[in-house]
């Protein structure tokens, strides 16, 4: 990177949206930087996004008065649900709650739904009618699904026969069940879509878990998983696993390959594929996405279907003072994961810690790793560091990368117990 | 469109301040060398530089470097443990899973940023 920004460059930056927050510390376009004692800033959306900036809000700055918007009492988690499909874990085991956030943290947590932003006045309508007003706003509201992207899914179907199970509850239960009561011999089929998506290792994750469950308790039993793409994330770490936990049990068919899936047909619980229709006894159909309707509903989304932002602080280049974190923003080379939600719900915290001083936020650097377990004892991850360049965010090529392809044994067992380890405190970061 | 071009030439200033006030990449601006005892707050936050790089830690090493679980604790380690812990994961000295492809994600000075934050922050803050 050079010291010297040509004017290509900066107009790069520009639009990338950098300046959005130099509105705000200007105060030229929002309320933001009215110079009231008391700050008010609310966030929509308890999950690893909302609830790590609010209460990073309060622990940066307890001048600031921070009210967050979730309508679930109790967040299952999907990190650790791949673990409850492969009957290690409970669904109690993955259960968060805002106690501490209110109690400790003192953050106004109202148990509602946000329905309407309205940028210009800086409010936003909760579903019980009540009106909440802002000096900043996060949305952190996750992912929706393209539920037309599959013919023949629907979010009915999705409820009764084929579940999702990537938003983390009833869904998570529905397909346990369905695993619990497949006949032995029975095949799962598990469809993963094309590239951008949340947790991009999480498919191949789970099929290691179920196949776990299955070879202990259902022998020949199968999994095939049809997928879009041509590759997936960790492969080579996973298929490596796969041979020596799970010889001949998981079958992966790329999208070229008859893996990618036309239509759907609950009815005779099939899919469509181009090289003809396949049948299981438990179908988990991962559908295409897009970032949380209230971030549609608010303006806040490009064409890509996911919301633009400048990278210091991540506020919105559409509407200045909103800041979007998590899933639904477009984070350059961050993936979608829990961890890089969190990570961002920090850095948009620290960000508006300063712009409410008066000050620039500093240039962040942003982090992600995702572990994910094979068996018991035998983990993999992926790590990478991210900065901050006229390109917007970029990995840096000299950091991160995968468990090695050679680890030994203990390795994967150290992984494992990281992957164990991360979850206790990522839970703690984030909900207290 | 004279006012719309001054907040332009605003913001072209400001969106390089952001970036070299902070990054690296931009500037080796030297630090404080002796940061007081601090909370983890912005409020007394003796580098907003290291305190935006440091909490990314948390997400792994628990709040304040603070770890429930396995994972070790940061917490309560001098600046000096941490700089040189850091830098050996950075070269491969030091064997990790994770750590060193971390660790080299960061230039020597960020480093030394991040270890000051956690060498000070409060260590009884619950
Ligand atoms: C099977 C699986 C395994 C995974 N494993 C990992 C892992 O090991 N590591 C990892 O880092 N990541 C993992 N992930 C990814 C991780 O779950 C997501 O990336 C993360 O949850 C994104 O955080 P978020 O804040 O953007 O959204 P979420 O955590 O989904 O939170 C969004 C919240 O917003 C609320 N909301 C939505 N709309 C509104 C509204 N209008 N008003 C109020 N509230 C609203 C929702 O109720 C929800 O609680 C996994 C995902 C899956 C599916």
């Amino acid at each position: 990177m050079s010291h010297n920004l040509s004017r290509r460059d900066f107009n790069k930056l520009l639009l990338s949206g950098v300046a959005a927050s130099a509105f705000g510390v200007l105060g030229s376009s929002t309320s933001a930087f009215a110079a009231s004692s008391s700050k008010k800033v609310v966030v929509i959306g308890g999950g690893f996004g909302g609830a790590s900036a609010a209460k990073y809000l309060r622990k940066l700055d307890p001048s600031i008065s921070v009210t967050l918007v979730e309508p679930k009492t109790v967040f299952y988690t999907c990190p650790l649900s791949n673990w409850v499909l492969g009957g290690l874990k409970t669904m109690e085991d993955t259960a968060q709650n805002y106690t501490i956030l209110r109690n400790k943290y003192k953050v106004n947590v109202i148990t509602d739904s946000a329905v309407a932003v309205d940028a210009a006045r800086s409010t936003v309508r909760l579903k019980s009618g009540q009106v909440l007003g802002f000096d900043r706003l996060i949305l952190s509201p996750g992912i929706d699904f393209k539920w037309d992207a599959i013919e023949g899914y629907s979010e009915s179907v999705a409820n009764s026969k084929m579940p999702h199970a990537w938003q983390a509850g009833p869904q998570t239960i529905l397909l346990h069940n369905q695993l619990l009561a497949m006949k032995s011999g029975g095949r799962v089929l598990i469809c993963p879509p094309a590239n951008p998506f949340r947790c991009a290792p999480g498919p191949y994750e789970r099929a290691s878990l179920i196949a776990g469950y299955l070879k202990a308790k259902k022998p020949n039993s199968k999994i095939i998983i049809l997928d879009s793409k041509e590759k997936f994330a960790k492969q080579a770490l996973f298929k490596k696993g796969w041979d020596r936990l799970y010889p001949g049990m998981i079958e992966w068919r790329s999208g070229a390959t008859g893996g990618k899936i036309l239509k759907v047909d609950a009815a005779t619980m099939s899919v469509a594929t181009d090289f003809g229709a396949e049948h299981g006894d438990v179908i988990n159909i991962i559908p295409p996405q897009k970032a949380g309707k209230i971030a549609f509903d608010a303006g806040l989304t490009d064409a890509s279907g996911w919301c633009p932002i400048n990278p210091v602080s991540f506020e919105s280049t559409i509407h200045p003072g909103i800041h979007i974190i998590g899933d639904a923003s477009f984070a350059g080379a961050m993936p979608k994961s829990g961890f890089a939600a969190s990570s961002q719900g920090k850095v948009a915290a620290a960000a508006i810690v300063r712009l409410f001083q008066g000050k620039v936020p500093a240039a962040p650097s942003l982090v992600n790793t995702c572990y994910s377990l094979l068996a018991p004892g035998y983990g993999i991850s992926v790590a990478g560091v991210y900065k901050l360049t006229v390109e917007g965010i970029v990995e840096i090529k000299e950091a991160g990368g995968l468990t090695p392809i050679d680890a030994d044994d203990d390795q994967l067992r150290e992984e494992a117990n990281f992957a164990q380890g991360w979850y206790n405190n990522i839970t703690r970061d984030t909900w207290g | 469109m004279a006012v719309k071009l001054r907040v332009r030439l605003t913001a072209y200033a400001l969106s390089f301040l952001a970036l070299a006030a902070g990054s690296s990449a931009f500037a080796k601006e030297r630090v404080t060398p002796k940061p007081a005892r601090q909370e983890s707050s912005s409020k007394g936050a003796s580098n907003p530089r290291g305190e935006v790089l440091a909490l990314s830690c948390s997400t792994c090493h628990g709040t304040d470097g603070k770890s429930v679980g396995i994972i070790p604790s940061i917490n309560g380690r001098s600046a000096a443990y941490l700089e040189a812990a850091l830098k050996a994961f950075k070269s491969g000295s030091r064997y990790s899973t994770v750590m060193s492809r971390h660790a080299r994600g960061y230039s020597d000075d960020e480093l030394r940023l991040i270890a000051e934050y956690y060498g000070t922050v409060s260590h009884n803050n619950k």
